[in-house]
């Protein structure tokens, strides 16, 4: 038959083929029409809840056929609409047979029954689509590619309850990012779809409230939308905030919360709206209190951070809401010693959240630490917080140890945290180990990190660079992600800083002449400023002033140097240095950038006048030293021509 | 069920009972005519309302000083204040409902002396007297009105005449270094503050009742003082002191002992802080400007006051038990607890076996319906539900009949036919036979009893207003509005014998339409019967009532019908159905009536008025039969006493013992009489439904006592619709 099936599963499951699954399928061929609708009824009550019934009817090439009679014009209604329900049922299945399904191009042809004036055809097709689409292997760009599909999807929104329920929950699931944002919004989504929140149907008003959470989020043209919609005279925040009462199932406070979460972060709602301050922030913290399933609190904690990220009054009020911190500390306890003893059952499940509870739990503790350092110490002092960190630094899982290092990051904003704790626990091996062969959104965070660590005053300077550090951010200076190179180089710039002779040389050879160069050139203003700045902390050596001196040998370099008066006084103050070879360094840069040949030299020797370098020169060409002598009287001479 | 009767309801008729205040002591029935004194005498043994003096516990002074700090807004009467002027003279009857809002419940507005709920003049009198409550203070009013309003929407099953809701800081149990002030709500630190030692607290008037299931109050720290020593918390009573506090200046939680635990955030001037306290799992919370701070304390004791503790000068806070809108959302917090306290019940496993569980439900029915004697949707119940009814329906029929006459005030009448029916029935329930001849009495009074009637009185208005609102649960429901028939019988109209046997409550089951055309017929039939025989009742033509007495039963399912058929929705509608021209005009006919008519004793007549007090010194030479063969009887006497009193009145029905003319006393004394012959049948004396739902009541009272806080989610009526 046409559908494809890989062979192992086609192999395995033809064995156990049985006499009676033929007959079924054999009946959908029976040439009395009569015959073939209760063939296909009998077909729909063998399936239902039998996973292997399943496998073997789509093996025998059941779906084609269903396809055909679904789609013929001959068929009756009848006929049609229960071979959509026998479809919806193997559809229920396994991801395997709805890649089946898929394979035989299920999708156009129920899409093309949805023209049907027939509502219980409709909806049987919208039921089968609904269960296809959710499934994640279905790529949701299928309900995109023909244009006419959303709007009359949009139109059966008027039908039934039922189309109600699935066309909505076919939106939720295949909305993912702007552009479908943007279709649905332009389809009247928000107009069609609001007045269902108050449907009487549960399903309706659940499913028509996951749709707004998902076309809110990050979405400031649906989000400002949305806050002024009226359903039934209300404003349609304030129908959210009746749906997260505490009263109601907890399905619908979170999504609730979550919709009132992402319109505020879209800048729809203000963070002190008390929708959000007393509604929404409580009814998050709620969901991650110990009472509620472990999706819910992993989905709470996730949401919440999201939340309070940017706003620190709502972190303040986070942190002293039902003990919020000490109830994080729960979601390290999965799975338990207890569960893993007495119940196999339970021990699967905690394993399986185990990983996305601590993820959510750092991201959390990430948002909640973000500003305030009252907040960060109330968090480290929570118990073994460091070491539970510093144990999620080294996960397997990409997720937890990105949330790990956020959160990390977002506690080394503390100046004395870095001090007491952060060293205490060492945190910077496995910090270092994280920055070894990451992927580059976990580098970003982590070497964001270390340049916190790096501070002078951060006692974890030392162990850092003893470890390699500066081979490392060196390597990073020539990443093409610009946040690496920033990062890179930033980091580099905090070590050099009041650093001793031998780093500031160890770095000036790691990362080589060449590749200061470059970094002066970047593209990003960013990176730009943070090289200077690593200049600028080099500047005590005499290598750094020959490189200063080189630099100030391009034109580019030269403005750059010129508008930096950090870098220009620090070469007056060498000129001046007791060290010979320091002034005689720094007079290489006077000289080139004074050079008379040179575009725009005559700007740069006013500068350098108003300075008082040409003071400096005076004395410097009465130097004992020859050597600086006659360099004094040549730049000198420069002024005169 | 559409045909469910009106749940009946002693509770509150005792209520209104115990509203009116015990009849003039002079008028106890000596012996002899028992024509009591007039009712000027009623004006000296009215209770005195008038609030004690102002002696509080410490000086005036003190407080007084102390107050100068913080100036409270009504200013302080001086000390040497004149006594409050004396209240004005009570009314007789209506001076026992203070000036609280419509909404109160008559309970509380009659509750006596502290423990009536809101701080009462004599509480408040009691204290320093710092604020006595002004009189004709609006605001104040308007505040009181809204705490109850708001502690009636907070704490529905709470019973404030058994336990009292805290309202105020109570002046009696506070330390000395406290001042209070703002009508006991404000607290004051007036101590030198200079250790630990200084530190003072105050508690709420009325520990927390359980029935409150979730209670919650806040503080408003108005000023820090010093140090901001402020904490907040609960405190229970007694030696073995428990006491629970959340502090300010470090925002730890102290239990029963002077180490604190870290807790929440430190709270300072401006910060409402709110305590919670959790009766179902003995739990508390605090807030911080609405924000909920997480569990403070669990394993609470019962029984735990609201209680502050202040310790440097300075310090002030103000308590908001109610008084004002909650800064936290409490009432969020107890829908979340009402769902899962509901969820639990609704979960309740019940009976494994199945089908079970539902044949008890259609017993306990079927056997509500037979008990009221409500005999064709029993009938038809027990038809589709394949049962049997344990009674003949000739037993029920005559039991409904009797009901009806009693209800209808008929007593004569329906001490008759239960005689005649059941023969050693009274004899051997002499107190019953007293209670039916008590009641009969009364009827005479009112002009209702056949006796009387037919002595051409007049039935007093007040019968017409016959109260069709749904009731609780336990007395019997039949209500038809029997006034109206009997003072038609007793215009003299013509037409009156029409409705002669109108006055039966019916079953709601019945369909409407069928009735009118058999209750047309009827009308025919009774018609026939011209009023002289009715009217002519006498003791030994018994006959001829069980004549009339049959023909009404034929009569029973007229058309005062219950619901089904009516535009009224509350299924158990009995009387006056309006879309019978015949009636409609009765009642045109019987406003002008009785507009111009006064209710007059017996109505008017004289003869029956000499019947009636012939009557009267039967009854009370039965009643001191009564104590000789059968010893005293405190409940009989009361009984006697108060029915006798009726006479000291010109006017019994504005009287302050008027109520017992009210129609609906004639419930207990219907159900008494029905359940004493359904015992002579062996059947139960009360239908095990009634008994579920009292038994039921009865263990949400119970929890409320044993300190079981989920009572207040779980109340009888949330289960009947």
């Amino acid at each position: 038959m046409a559908c494809l099936l890989e062979t192992p599963i086609r192999m395995s499951v033809l064995s156990e083929v049985t006499a009676s699954s033929r007959h079924y399928v054999d009946r959908l061929f029976d040439p009395d029409p009569q015959k073939v609708l209760q063939g296909v009824i009998d077909m729909k009550n063998a399936v239902i809840g039998n996973n292997k019934q399943k496998a073997n009817l789509i093996v025998l090439g059941a779906v084609p056929r269903l396809l055909y009679l679904l789609q013929q014009e001959t068929s009756s209604t009848e006929l049609k609409t229960e071979c959509a329900v026998v479809l919806g049922s193997l559809a229920m299945g396994t991801e395997n047979n709805v890649k089946s399904l898929l394979d035989c191009h299920i999708i156009p042809a129920l899409l093309q029954g949805l023209l049907s004036p027939d509502l219980k055809f409709i909806e049987a097709c919208l039921r089968c689509l609904r269960t296809i689409f959710t499934s994640p292997v279905t790529p949701e760009e299928l309900l995109y590619t023909d244009a006419t599909v959303i709007p009359h999807l949009m139109a059966l929104l008027s039908r039934s309850r039922y189309t109600q329920e699935y066309i909505c929950q076919i939106f939720s699931h295949c909305c993912k990012g702007p552009d479908h944002q943007t279709i649905l919004f332009n389809h009247g989504a928000v107009q069609n779809i609001a007045h269902l929140l108050t449907s009487l149907s549960y399903k309706v008003r659940m499913q028509a409230l996951k749709c707004f959470s998902v076309l809110a989020f990050e979405n400031p043209q649906v989000s400002m939308t949305l806050v002024n919609v009226l359903v039934d005279g209300e404003l349609l925040p304030q129908i959210f905030v009746k749906m997260l009462q505490r009263d109601k199932p907890i399905e619908m406070q979170l999504t609730s919360a979550k919709c009132l979460t992402y319109m505020c972060r879209a800048g729809a709602i203000r963070t002190d709206d008390n929708c959000i301050v007393l509604k929404t922030l409580p009814c998050l913290v709620r969901m991650c209190s110990k009472e509620r399933l472990l999706e819910e609190r992993v989905e709470g904690a996730e949401t919440l951070a999201y939340l309070i990220e940017p706003d620190v009054e709502l972190q303040r009020i986070a942190s002293i809401t039902d003990h919020l911190i000490a109830m994080l500390a729960d979601y390290f306890k999965y799975p338990s010693s207890v569960s893993a003893i007495t119940d196999i059952k339970r021990l699967d499940h905690d394993l399986k959240h185990a990983h996305e509870l601590r993820q959510a739990a750092f991201k959390l503790y990430a948002s909640l630490g973000a500003n305030d350092e009252d907040i960060r110490k109330k968090i480290i002092e929570t118990e073994n917080m460091m070491d539970r960190i510093v144990t999620g630094l080294s996960e397997s899982s990409v997720k937890v140890r990105l949330a790990a290092v956020r959160c990390l990051h977002s506690l080394s904003r503390s100046v004395q945290q870095l001090r007491t704790s952060f060293q205490d626990h060492a945190v910077w091996k496995p910090l270092m180990k994280v920055l070894q062969n990451a992927p580059d959104e976990i580098l970003v965070v982590a070497s964001s990190m270390l340049c916190n660590l790096l501070l002078e005053f951060s006692p974890s300077k030392e162990p850092i660079l003893e470890s390699g550090a500066v081979e490392l951010l060196c390597g990073l200076t020539q990443s093409e992600n610009p946040a690496l190179r920033v990062n890179g180089i930033w980091a580099l710039m905090n070590m050099a800083f009041q650093a001793e002779q031998k780093i500031k040389a160890d770095i000036l050879r790691s990362l080589s002449t060449e590749q200061l160069f470059r970094l002066l050139s970047d593209s990003d203003l960013n990176v730009l400023m943070k090289t200077l700045g690593l200049l600028r902390n080099l500047l005590s050596t005499r290598p750094t002033l020959c490189i200063l001196a080189n630099i100030a040998d391009g034109t580019t370099a030269k403005d750059l140097i010129m508008t930096n008066d950090d870098i220009l006084q620090k070469i007056k103050y060498y000129m001046g240095h007791s060290h010979v070879k320091l002034q005689l360094a720094a007079m290489f840069c006077i000289s080139n950038l004074i050079w008379n040949e040179e575009e725009g030299s005559q700007e740069r020797q006013d500068k350098l006048r108003d300075m008082g370098i040409v003071d400096i020169l005076h004395k410097l060409s009465q130097s004992p030293d020859s050597n600086l002598c006659d360099k004094a009287k040549m730049a000198l001479q420069q002024y005169l021509a | 069920m559409s045909g469910q009767p009106p749940p009946p309801p002693p509770q509150q008729q005792q209520q209104q009972q115990q509203l009116s205040p015990p009849p003039p002591a002079a008028l106890a029935p000596v012996s002899g005519v028992v024509l009591p004194a007039p009712p000027a005498v009623s004006a000296g043994s009215s209770p005195a309302g008038s609030p004690g003096g102002g002696a509080g516990g410490e000086g005036l002074g003190a407080a007084a000083a102390a107050l100068l700090l913080h100036p409270p807004p009504p200013p302080p009467p001086a000390t040497a204040a004149p006594p409050p002027p004396p209240p004005p003279p009570p009314p007789p009857a209506s001076a026992a409902a203070p000036a609280s809002g419509p909404p109160a419940p008559p309970g509380l507005a009659a509750g006596p002396g502290p423990a009536g709920g809101a701080p009462t003049p004599a509480l408040v009198a009691g204290s320093s007297a710092a604020a006595p409550f002004p009189h004709g203070d609006s605001a104040l009013n308007e505040q009181e009105k809204e705490l109850q309003r708001r502690l009636k929407r907070l704490y529905p099953a709470v019973d404030e005449q058994e336990t009292p809701l805290p309202r105020s800081w109570s002046p009696k149990d506070k330390f000395s270094y406290i001042g209070l002030s703002q009508n006991n709500l404000r607290v004051h630190y007036k101590g030198h503050g200079k250790t630990p030692k200084d530190a003072a607290s105050v508690r709420a008037t009325h520990p927390i009742p359980a029935a409150c299931g979730i209670y919650y109050f806040e503080v408003k720290i108005v000023s820090k003082g010093r140090d901001g020593y402020m904490g907040i918390g609960l405190s229970a009573q007694g030696w073995d002191k428990h006491s629970y506090g959340y502090h300010g200046d470090d925002g730890h939680s102290f239990c029963s002992s002077g180490t604190g635990q870290p807790y929440g955030p430190t709270f300072t001037t401006g910060d409402v802080i709110g305590c919670c306290v959790n009766l179902i799992n003995n739990t508390c919370f605090y807030t911080k400007n609405g924000h909920s701070l997480g569990i403070a304390f669990t394993d609470l004791p019962p029984n735990l006051y609201p209680t502050v503790g202040l310790q440097t000068p300075g310090e002030v806070v103000d308590a908001n038990f109610g008084q004002h809108p909650f800064v936290f959302d409490i009432e969020d917090y107890m829908r979340e607890w009402r769902t899962k306290i509901q969820a639990q019940i609704d979960r309740f496993p019940i009976g494994d076996r199945e089908g079970e569980w539902q044949t008890m439900i259609q017993k306990m029915v079927s056997s509500y319906l037979v008990h009221h004697g409500y005999c064709a949707t029993a009938e038809a119940f027990a038809r589709s539900t394949d049962q049997t009814v344990l009674e003949e329906l000739a037993s029920i029929k005559n039991r409904q009949r009797i009901q009806k006459l009693v209800l209808a005030g008929r007593m004569g009448e329906a001490i008759e036919t239960t005689q005649q029916l059941y023969p050693s029935l009274l004899e051997r329930n002499p107190n019953l036979l007293f209670t039916l001849k008590v009641r009969q009495f009364i009827e005479m009074v009112n002009g209702t009893d056949s006796e009387v009637r037919c002595l051409g009185g007049r039935s007093p208005k007040s019968q017409d207003s016959y109260p069709v609102s749904p009731r609780p649960f336990s007395s019997p429901s039949m209500s038809p509005s029997h006034g109206m028939n009997i003072h038609n019988l007793a215009s003299g109209k013509g037409s009156t014998a029409h409705f002669s046997g109108f006055e039966s409550c019916s079953n709601g089951v019945i369909s409407n339409k069928a009735h009118q055309s058999y209750c047309h017929s009827n009308k025919h039939q009774s018609s026939n019967l011209n009023v002289p025989e009715l009217n002519s009742i006498n003791m030994s033509r018994s006959q001829q009532v069980n004549n009339f007495t049959s023909n009404d039963v034929d009569m029973e399912t007229d058309h005062y019908s219950n619901g089904v058929g009516e535009t009224s929705s509350n299924g158990f509608l009995n009387g006056s159905s309006k879309h019978d021209h015949e009636m409609e005009d009765c009642d045109t006919e019987m406003e002008v009536d009785s507009s111009q008519l006064r209710r007059q004793l017996c109505g008017g007549s004289q003869a029956a008025i000499e019947r009636m007090i012939h009557f009267g010194r039967e009854l009370q030479a039965m009643s001191e039969q009564l104590r000789r063969d059968c010893g005293k009887n405190t409940a009989n006497k009361k009984m006697l006493k108060d029915a006798f009193s009726l006479l000291a009145y010109s006017d019994p029905w504005n009287s302050p013992v008027g109520n017992q003319l009210d129609p609906i006393q004639r419930e207990p004394v219907c159900s008494a009489l029905n359940s004493a012959i359904l015992e002579t049948h062996n059947l139960p004396k009360q239908p095990p439904l009634a008994l579920a739902m009292g038994q039921a009541t009865q263990c949400l009272g119970l929890m409320a006592r044993s300190g079981i806080g989920s009572c207040a989610f779980a109340t009888v009526e949330d289960y009947l619709h």
